[in-house]
């Protein structure tokens, strides 16, 4: 019997690093957008945070898009 | 078409039943955390799920064409079989939703496939050594993999974001939890209708009526996707309930967190040829976020039973599969007698379900989720593992009891490695 221990390690860490990179990147998004809203009720704007938050979202976007990829490519 | 014999009929319909209970037994899967914590309306988020299962089921047939593949000798395959194996599965996953235990459809159509072969054919027609490396060894390492990365994305989170939540927040991680579930719901269509239609593909091909080696039928690939998003819609609640809640209590960051890293470690998986059961993963997830929380607990008596089902998922499917196929053997009247008893018993078991209802409008409520009379049962059928005790430990010290707790957890899962 043949365990396959190299597939198993990488599914564990592609897993591991993704997710937390990707919840890193959204916490990351979210965070700019409440300091927004913050900024917004104090009258400010705070165009760096909100301009960081959207290039976040764009990464998660792209890393959702890149999963519908690999379901589709299975075909 | 043309040499479509009763008996095929019978596995194609069974089939597709078994598809429907695949459906509605893995609803939870995808949406459970999203209708727990509030981010879609639970008839929203399953007519969701449905129609993402439907749009996966016609993505590609890949997964048809590999299913039967490996684990047990084609030579065995006779439509009877089939038709046994999918017995054994569709009344496991009636059983198992009548609990509110989340376990996997395709160990159970595996458990049946076996059963049913070692029946007809010996046991020298299944694969051991596939058998631990293709299902056994997965179960132990799904929920470890999702679960750890749900646990450090959890402390992550809350350490970057704090714990404030305002509008943008709340909405934030509503889209969030709302796009990882559709993910998981979409790789879950390709998935599992696949399975069924690789099923029928067999039964056809066992049965002479297609070529071998032949692509499903587009009748095949129709009626699988509409039987799984239809189970899909019709939503097994008392699964999604036991998953949105009686594993751990979720805030929505931790749904979003835990969905993403089921919905990362399911395509991980089947990109990288190590496949992990969507059940598996989503509940080790789940658990795992809960963990992730300064104050979060995981309910370790609810983890212990479904650790046990899980256990118990390959061989009482097999068991059934094989008693099953054991009578159809008898002559056409022993499978009509098998066709008659697999209704009987399901219609029992919904009669059984009636007695307390779990549907879309008490899903989330909170009252404490009561034990049914079978989940009685089982408990008491169950012995106590230690995992009872670790889990009243992790209630007390939830950060401490992260090393032994899982252990514990594990103990059912982990003698049939052992032995092998």
């Amino acid at each position: 019997m043949k365990i396959d221990w190299a597939a198993i390690g990488s599914v564990f860490g592609v897993s591991l690093v993704v997710t937390v990179g990707l919840v890193a990147l959204f916490t990351v998004g979210i965070r700019g957008l409440a300091r927004r809203e913050r900024a917004a009720a104090q009258g400010d704007s705070a165009a760096l945070a909100v301009t960081g938050a959207y290039v976040c979202f764009a990464a998660c976007a792209a890393a959702v898009a890149y999963g519908m990829y690999l379901i589709v490519a299975k075909a | 078409m043309e040499s479509f014999s009763l008996i095929l009929a019978i596995v194609v319909v069974t089939a597709l039943a078994f598809d429907f209970t695949n459906g509605f037994h893995d609803t939870a899967n995808a949406m459970a955390t999203t209708i727990s914590t509030g981010a879609l309306k639970p008839k929203v988020a399953v007519a969701m799920s449905a129609v993402l299962n439907l749009v996966g089921a016609f993505l590609s047939v890949e997964v048809a064409n590999t299913i039967s593949k490996g684990l047990v000798d084609e030579n065995g395959i006779r439509p009877e079989v089939i038709f046994a194996a999918l017995v054994g599965a569709i009344l496991w996953n009636l059983l198992t939703w009548l609990v509110g235990l989340p376990s996997s459809s395709s160990h159970a159509l595996m458990g049946g496939l076996i059963g049913a072969t070692v029946a007809s054919a010996g046991f020298g027609a299944v694969h051991g050594d596939v058998l631990v490396t293709k299902v056994l060894l997965p179960a132990v390492a799904a929920p470890v993999v999702a679960g750890l990365a749900a646990m450090l994305a959890t402390r992550l989170s809350y350490g970057i974001g704090g714990t404030a939540e305002g509008e943008a927040t709340r909405k934030g991680y509503r889209a969030g939890q709302i796009a990882s579930a559709g993910l998981v719901s979409l790789a879950h269509g390709t998935n599992d209708a696949q399975k069924t239609m690789g099923i029928i593909t067999l039964a056809l091909i066992a049965g002479g009526s297609i070529a071998p080696g032949s692509n499903p039928p587009v009748w095949v690939i129709l009626s699988a996707g509409l039987a799984i998003a239809l189970g899909t819609y019709i939503g097994g609640w008392r699964i999604i309930r036991t998953m949105g809640k009686g594993l751990t209590d979720l805030e929505p960051r931790q749904g979003f967190a835990a969905q993403t890293s089921a919905a990362t470690a399911i395509l991980a998986s089947s990109h990288l040829g190590f496949s992990l059961s969507t059940t598996h993963v989503v509940s080790g997830s789940v658990m795992g976020t809960g963990l992730g929380r300064k104050g979060g607990v995981v309910r370790w008596s609810t983890a212990t039973r479904m650790f046990v089902a899980w256990a118990l998922t390959l061989p009482a499917a097999a068991l059934v599969g094989a008693g099953a196929e054991a009578v159809t053997d008898l002559g056409d009247w022993g499978t009509a007698a098998v066709a008659v008893f697999l209704v009987a018993a399901s219609a029992a078991i919904w009669k059984i379900s009636r007695r307390e209802v779990v549907d879309h409008t008490n899903v989330v409520a909170d009252d404490a989720e009561p034990a049914g009379v079978v989940t009685t049962a089982i408990a008491a059928v169950i012995p106590p593992p230690a995992g009872t005790v670790a889990g009243e430990a992790a209630i007390a010290f939830p950060q401490q009891s992260t090393e032994p707790a899982p252990i514990a957890g594990h103990a059912p899962a982990a003698p049939p490695a052992a032995t092998v």
